[in-house]
């Protein structure tokens, strides 16, 4: 028996190889989400033009908008007119201004010498794009707060991500949906399109169990699932600089987890699910949605309503994405993020038990 | 023991009763055709035979195996034909063969006897794409492909239908020589004219079977004389005739009427009733299956 279930997954490859659009389509999603969320799409700062007003250029002003010219996200655009900054910032040709008051050196000095001071500054910002002026704003703060001695105001402090990249955000994010995608979605269609076309009634009138049939199918989505995996591991690693400090092998094998648990989610789809639109339609509305809004990709859960987030503990991607975060970005290892584990790994189980009772060998 | 043992079998979908106390017996090698339109319930005791759908109530048996206990058992030893071409459109003839012998366990070789005469019509294209077959062509590898397991009962869910004549023709050759082989072979078909082909006929309609006898015998059975009538004015002429007495019916058949009368009637009386129909035309004939169905239909 073991040489037909290698002719089946050898079908099934044929199957997807002989597709070469979907094929094409799905090898060029990820990539084309990764570029798009990492670069086009993104809150993060990025050459933001800051003009300073200031009525005396003392050494403490100076050495703060020395280091405001030296990052890379900011480019200075020297100094203004107190007159100058609503032009400026109406014709766009600075999107914040940083007014430091005149008494900044005195309180600064005494500051640093210790007494219950605090230097004032001003931060306007055009905030017409919220995200990127808020962005923009917590990181001037940082670092014009640059000193020890004045950080003592201000204890805001970016960990991890400390220049706030989208990317690294998204990354997890993306991988939560690309595989729902590849895996529940093109299996649950290419099971239900055996049903529509009239070949599941065949399949069936035969001695081999459909579970086999249905295994095999599983083989070929999964390897083009890996294939996947590998190329986001690698754009995020070499493209976008995720710095993956977790170690790789860890954010890999709860990958494949997942991966798993959406071939699952395919099969349930599949079981519920008589036409390719329906399957197609299941796969978008009720596994879509809930991982774009629910699952911490878009929205942080804890701003989610009260009753979203107690939703949200059912969608797999959440406890995905957020293992993935953890381990990506904070660099934790595989261990600490166990729990998550253990989820995914049970809401296979269960998803996979239900759906193997619920597949039918009839055709009612 | 017979092939197929159906007693009292039923199967509604919601009100809609596809399938009303169906029984038949078909014997071990026999061909039996079953005929009727679109809706007679088909399909469903296709369906219910290869197991696919479990019935409401009534037994059946298939090679001695109950469809509902032994469904198992009857999966591997009968070969189903769908209504629908139901192989992989993308898949090359070849590869749907060996995907088909690999469902089945077994290899083109141990069967390629069997499948030959069919089969060889098609190789000279076994690469091609089977969805870019002629419809003769894909019915033809739709069966090599039902055979792969030498079954002992094949079940064909209108395999000519949608074939030109020729192919079709060529098709119930085909069935014969299996025939010959011992193979049991239960056949559907709309087509009445494909009726003498099988060893014996089930009519059947709104889930029933009207009656199931040899092609011959279904003939017989058809106790009424029956004349071909044509005229000038054929629906006038519909109208008349069927106001004549001695006329248990008439109905269009083609480009003529058929006209079945009982012992009463006399043809020098219609001609003198039939009155301004000009031209008449009338010739007695002999009835064929259609005429019984009709017969059968509206008794």
């Amino acid at each position: 028996m073991k040489h037909n279930f290698v002719s089946f997954v050898k079908k099934e490859t044929l199957h997807i190889l002989r597709d070469k659009r979907t094929m094409l389509v799905v090898m060029l999603i990820p990539v084309v989400l990764m570029i798009l969320f990492g670069f086009a799409i993104s809150t993060e700062v990025n050459n933001v033009n800051v003009a300073v007003v200031t009525s005396k250029r003392t050494d403490s002003v100076r050495d703060a908008v020395e280091r405001l010219a030296q990052n890379e996200y900011f480019t200075f655009k020297g100094y203004i007119s107190q007159d100058e900054i609503d032009p400026y910032l109406r014709s766009g040709k600075s999107s914040a201004v940083v007014v430091f008051a005149p008494d900044y050196d005195r309180r600064s000095a005494q500051a640093a010498a210790g007494m219950p001071t605090k230097p004032i500054i001003q931060l306007i910002v055009d905030a017409s794009n919220v995200n990127t002026a808020g962005s923009a704003t917590a990181y001037l703060q940082n670092i014009l707060l640059g000193s020890a001695s004045q950080q003592a105001m201000f204890e805001t402090r970016m960990l991890f991500n400390p220049q706030m990249k989208s990317a690294y955000n998204f990354v997890p994010g993306i991988m939560g949906l690309i595989f729902i995608l590849v895996c529940a979605m093109m299996t649950s269609v290419s099971i239900v399109r055996e049903k529509e076309v009239g070949t599941m009634e065949v399949l069936l009138v035969s001695p081999v169990r459909p579970v086999k049939i249905i295994f095999a199918k599983m083989i070929p989505y999964f390897a083009i699932s890996c294939i996947v995996l590998v190329t986001i591991l690698l754009l995020a690693r070499y493209l976008l600089g995720v710095p993956m400090t977790g170690g790789v092998w860890g954010i890999f094998s709860l990958s494949l987890l997942y991966l798993m648990l959406s071939l699952s989610l395919g099969l349930l789809v599949s079981t519920i699910a008589t036409t390719q639109v329906a399957a197609l339609l299941i796969s978008a509305m009720v596994m879509m949605m809930p991982i774009l809004m629910l699952s911490g990709m878009l929205f942080p859960i804890e701003n989610l309503p009260k009753f979203f987030q107690v939703v949200s503990n059912i969608v797999p991607a959440r406890w995905y994405i957020d293992a993935v975060r953890k381990m990506m970005i904070q660099g934790q290892p595989l261990v600490a993020v166990w729990k998550n584990g253990v989820i995914l790994l049970g809401m296979t189980m269960v998803i996979l038990g239900v759906s193997l009772k619920k597949f039918n060998d009839k055709l009612e | 023991m017979a092939a197929i043992e159906v007693d009292n079998l039923s199967k509604s979908y919601g009100r809609t009763k596809a399938l009303d106390c169906v029984s038949f017996l078909v014997e071990k090698g026999e061909l039996l055709g079953l005929i009727g339109p679109d809706g007679a319930g088909k399909t469903t005791l296709f369906r219910l035979l290869t197991t696919l759908l479990n019935p409401d109530s009534g037994t059946a048996k298939v090679d001695g195996y109950d469809i509902a206990k032994d469904y198992k058992a009857i999966r591997s030893c009968v070969g189903y034909m769908p209504g629908r071409f139901s192989l992989y459109p993308d898949l090359s003839v070849e590869e749907n063969l060996q995907f088909f012998a690999a469902l089945f366990d077994v290899t083109i070789e141990e069967s390629y006897d069997l499948i030959a005469p069919i089969y060889k019509q098609i190789e000279p294209f076994r690469t091609r794409r089977a969805g870019k077959l002629s419809g003769g062509m894909k019915q033809k590898l739709a069966l090599s492909c039902a055979l792969i397991h030498r079954p002992s009962v094949l079940f064909l869910d209108e395999p000519t239908t949608g074939v030109d004549a020729v192919s079709r023709s060529e098709f119930w050759d085909m069935l014969s020589e299996l025939k010959a082989r011992g193979i049991t072979i239960l056949v559907s078909t709309p087509y009445m004219d494909e009726a003498s082909r099988c060893n014996r006929i089930a009519l059947c309609n709104e889930g029933r079977i009207l009656g199931i006898d040899t092609p011959e015998g279904i003939v017989q059975n058809f106790d009424k004389t029956l004349y071909s009538i044509r005229a000038k004015s054929m629906f006038a002429l519909l109208n008349q005739a069927r106001k004549v007495e001695g006329v248990v019916d008439c109905y269009p058949f083609g480009e003529n009427h058929h006209l079945v009368v009982d012992e009463s009637f006399n043809l020098g009386q219609f001609k003198a009733q039939l009155g301004e129909v000009k031209d008449l035309e009338i010739v007695r004939i002999e009835p064929t299956i259609e005429d019984v169905f009709i017969k059968l239909m509206k008794r």
